[in-house]
């Protein structure tokens, strides 16, 4: 096994960590101390290993679980930045408008109008060479 | 003059299964689920950080893909590990070996030092095989 094995397994934990405890109020500086680091070691070898501060993975973590959310249930924009462990809607707002595009509420507008136009027209969203080739059209039309 | 691949397909053996292992075990985006009949799926992911390439799980058991006997040559050698679709860039190997690891993947070779980087090999849920590689940085 390679030496390193054990510092990356203990930073893999702390990540995963996050992934699964990203709806409630996580201490960065408590997963440092369950990975047997100091605070500023821990930042330092996590950004190093996942490309990214904990702080700004923990993030974008949430920002993930919010957008799958809301193109994939009926939550309001609140209910979904409570859900996935922000604090504050308008901070939520102004993550996900800056990591995205678009705000919250738009994202699901046109989500939502996507997923009517999917069942409606389902082979707009299927490359043509795609479907022809399989058969896919010509039997769902049938 | 060709510029960029926007999609590549991988065959899967079953489509429910793979979007999850995809997803959850590998960490990437799904992109489009479009609804094709006979409980198959137009369905397609894009790694994370490179949403301009989508990759199709594309279902071998399905009337509209192959006949039976086709596809069940197919699942075969599928599962036996014939097929090999690519390679997933990491910025660190050992990190995303032990994340990977840690969320129950097979990998077939460990981190291992190669001419053009660190690389390990996993197999995905159906049996086909990717490189996961860790570059070596450009000078």
């Amino acid at each position: 096994m390679h030496p390193k094995m054990y510092m990356y397994k203990r930073l893999v934990d702390a990540k995963l960590f996050m992934d699964q405890h990203y709806a409630t109020p996580i201490d960065l500086e408590c997963i440092a101390d369950t990975a047997y680091y100091s605070k500023y070691h821990f930042l330092r070898l996590f950004k190093k290993a996942f490309g990214k501060a904990p702080a700004q993975y923990l993030r974008d973590v949430r920002l993930q679980q919010a957008k799958q959310q809301l193109a994939t249930t009926q939550q309001s924009v609140t209910e979904v930045c409570f859900a996935v462990g922000f604090d504050s809607v308008p901070s939520f707002t102004l993550l996900f408008k800056k990591q995205y595009g678009q705000s919250p509420k738009a994202y699901q507008r046109a989500q939502q109008e996507q997923q009517a136009q999917v069942a409606k027209q389902p082979f707009q969203f299927v490359p043509n060479c795609f479907a022809e080739t399989y058969g896919w059209k010509e039997r769902n039309s049938q | 003059m060709i510029q960029r691949m926007t999609h590549a397909s991988v065959y899967v053996i079953d489509q429910a299964r793979a979007e999850d292992f995809y997803v959850n075990k590998l960490g990437l985006e799904l992109k489009m689920k479009v609804p094709l009949g006979e409980d198959a799926y137009w369905l397609t992911l894009s790694p994370r950080e490179q949403p301009e390439l989508e990759l199709t799980l594309m279902p071998i058991h399905n009337p509209n893909m192959f006949d039976p006997e086709t596809a069940a040559s197919l699942a075969k050698l599928v599962e036996a590990g014939t097929f090999g679709f690519g390679v997933f860039a990491t910025q660190d190997v050992f990190a995303t070996y032990q994340e990977l690891k840690a969320k129950g993947v097979e990998f077939t070779k460990e981190p291992k030092e190669e001419f053009y980087g660190i690389e390990a090999m996993f197999k995905d849920d159906s049996g086909n095989w990717f490189s996961l590689t860790q570059f070596k940085a450009e000078d």
